[in-house]
């Protein structure tokens, strides 16, 4: 685990979706960074979402990358755009669609605590 | 500032290459790209290799240099995913144009394909994404290129059907040179009732894993006639990752793009070949769109129309592209541009496609993320 991911990875385990903020222009952001993506600041905070969000993108992978994941697959991965502005990558229900509103839940898997977003306001 | 020419190519084939490594196919393609130019060992003072996901050696440019017996005043290897070979023949550019070097050589290769067990490949390449955001969900390039595709699709109206006339032109491509992977004749329906890989990708709309290598040799002199310049080059660096994309309507290519029209004095209606990075057929439609090749959402119209086939007006990957010639890494990413100069040359055998006298040539390296393009003209 990286450090400057760690507030989000933490998040995850305890069931919270935590998203960077920067303190001086306020601009949320995408992924971890070292500073601001928008004014370049490096006063940069956690905030934790409402894990409400809208669909980006979405696929249905077939082809596992592993013997792992080939245990789950086919399953639906999806970006979802949060509430707050980040977007975010996560597993998601079958059947959504670009534009479904959804709700971020959570499972664990190979170690890790992954994003499952389901329908939902 | 000098001018810089690419003065010779050499390729292996590519496919299955059993029982050799990296050095073996670069050493292959180098020796017939110096042949090409006429040159001698002693005369290469620049040599710039890529990196080989079978042999991550901390030194691959000087571990080559020794085995092939050159010993140049410039060496070192360069990594940008797929845009690599691009960068490479931006920086040779650069070098002979400062009058760093006089002749260098560029070259790249690997045994992608009988080196490692596929899902190893797989798994290392997966790792462009996020390490602690993307990867753990499962994700692999083509997961990331579905994400990206489903998200264009639905905002251009591009179809799945679209994306499929790109796999079959690639395949009639292929078929037409000796050296490509993939040559069965697939159709439009074949390629859209190919095996799912990720959604709306499947496995036609993937480029196959290749053994292979490529080589070019940029030099102040031209060796040969016609002279074949590089007169423009740019590269564009957005991103890195999927998911933080901003803007659908620039990746980065449009300003790699702009750089090398502006350099070379050129704009899209001048150009009369093209070299697009091919990964999945995705990646082909969003590139030509947005570098100004055809209207956005219009890319696959322009194919049925027949106006990238090698007797229309803007042949496009005469050699098959990374979807059927193959993809073995860096040498993958070459091979568009080693086909350029090979047609605007006059020397691409039975595919040649006419007198072709500018061409464009782009590559893309991790999701869309690192953008290097150039353009080639012909001096008579």
């Amino acid at each position: 685990m990286a450090a400057l991911s760690a507030p989000f990875l933490d998040g995850l385990a305890r069931g919270e979706l935590r998203y960077q903020r920067c303190a001086d222009c306020d601009a949320p952001q995408t992924l971890a960074r070292y500073a601001c993506h928008r004014c370049g600041g490096t006063r940069l905070e956690w905030r934790t979402a409402t894990g409400l969000g809208t669909v980006y993108a979405v696929t249905v992978v077939a082809r596992a990358p592993s013997e792992e994941f080939r245990a789950l697959a086919p399953y639906t991965l999806a970006i979802v755009e949060l509430d707050e502005g980040p977007r975010l990558m996560g597993h998601a229900a079958p059947g959504v669609a670009i534009g479904d509103r959804v709700r971020a839940g959570y499972f664990e898997f190979g170690g890790h605590t992954l994003l499952k977003f389901a329908s939902g306001n | 500032m000098k001018r810089a020419y690419v003065a010779g190519a050499g390729n292996t084939s590519f496919g299955r290459h059993e029982g050799r490594g990296a050095l073996d196919l670069m050493a292959e393609a180098a020796g017939r790209a110096l042949d090409d130019a006429g040159l001698k060992r002693s005369q290469i003072d620049g040599v710039l290799c890529g990196y080989a996901t079978t042999l991550p050696h901390l030194m691959l440019s000087t571990l080559f240099c020794e085995r092939f017996s050159v010993q140049p005043a410039y060496a070192h290897s360069l990594q940008l995913g797929g845009a690599t070979g691009g960068a490479m023949l931006m920086l040779a550019r650069e070098l002979v144009r400062s009058g760093r070097c006089v002749n260098v050589l560029v070259v790249a290769g690997e045994n992608r394909l009988t080196g490692q067990a596929r899902d190893s490949s797989i798994q290392t390449l997966a790792q462009v994404g996020d390490a602690d955001f993307e990867v753990p969900n499962g994700a692999s390039v083509p997961a990331y290129y579905a994400l990206l595709a489903s998200r264009y699709m639905h905002e251009t109206g591009l179809t799945e059907a679209d994306l499929a006339e790109f796999a079959v032109l690639m395949r009639t491509n292929a078929a037409r040179h000796p050296d490509a992977h993939l040559k069965e004749p697939i159709t439009r329906a074949s390629v859209l009732a190919s095996k799912p890989i990720a959604a709306p990708l499947k496995l036609l709309d993937c480029c196959p894993i290749s053994d292979g290598a490529m080589a070019l040799v940029v030099s102040a002199e031209p060796r040969r006639a016609p002279r074949i310049a590089i007169t423009g080059a740019g590269q564009g660096h957005r991103h890195q990752h999927l998911t933080a994309i901003a803007n659908t309507a620039n990746y980065g290519a449009r300003d790699a793009a702009r750089w090398a029209f502006e350099e070379a004095g050129l704009g899209p209606a001048d150009i009369d070949y093209l070299a697009i990075y091919d990964s999945f057929t995705i990646t082909l439609a969003i590139l030509l769109e947005e570098i100004g090749f055809a209207p956005r959402g219009g890319s696959a119209d322009r194919v049925r129309k027949g106006d990238f086939l090698p007797g229309g007006p803007l042949p496009l990957n005469t050699h098959g592209g990374l979807l059927s010639f193959g993809h073995c890494g860096v040498a993958g990413g070459m091979a568009h541009a080693v086909e350029a100069y090979r047609q605007l040359a006059g020397r691409a055998g039975d595919r040649q496609t006419g007198a072709r006298k500018r061409a464009f040539v782009h590559a893309d390296g991790g999701v869309m993320s690192s953008h290097v393009s150039l353009i080639f003209a012909r001096e008579d």
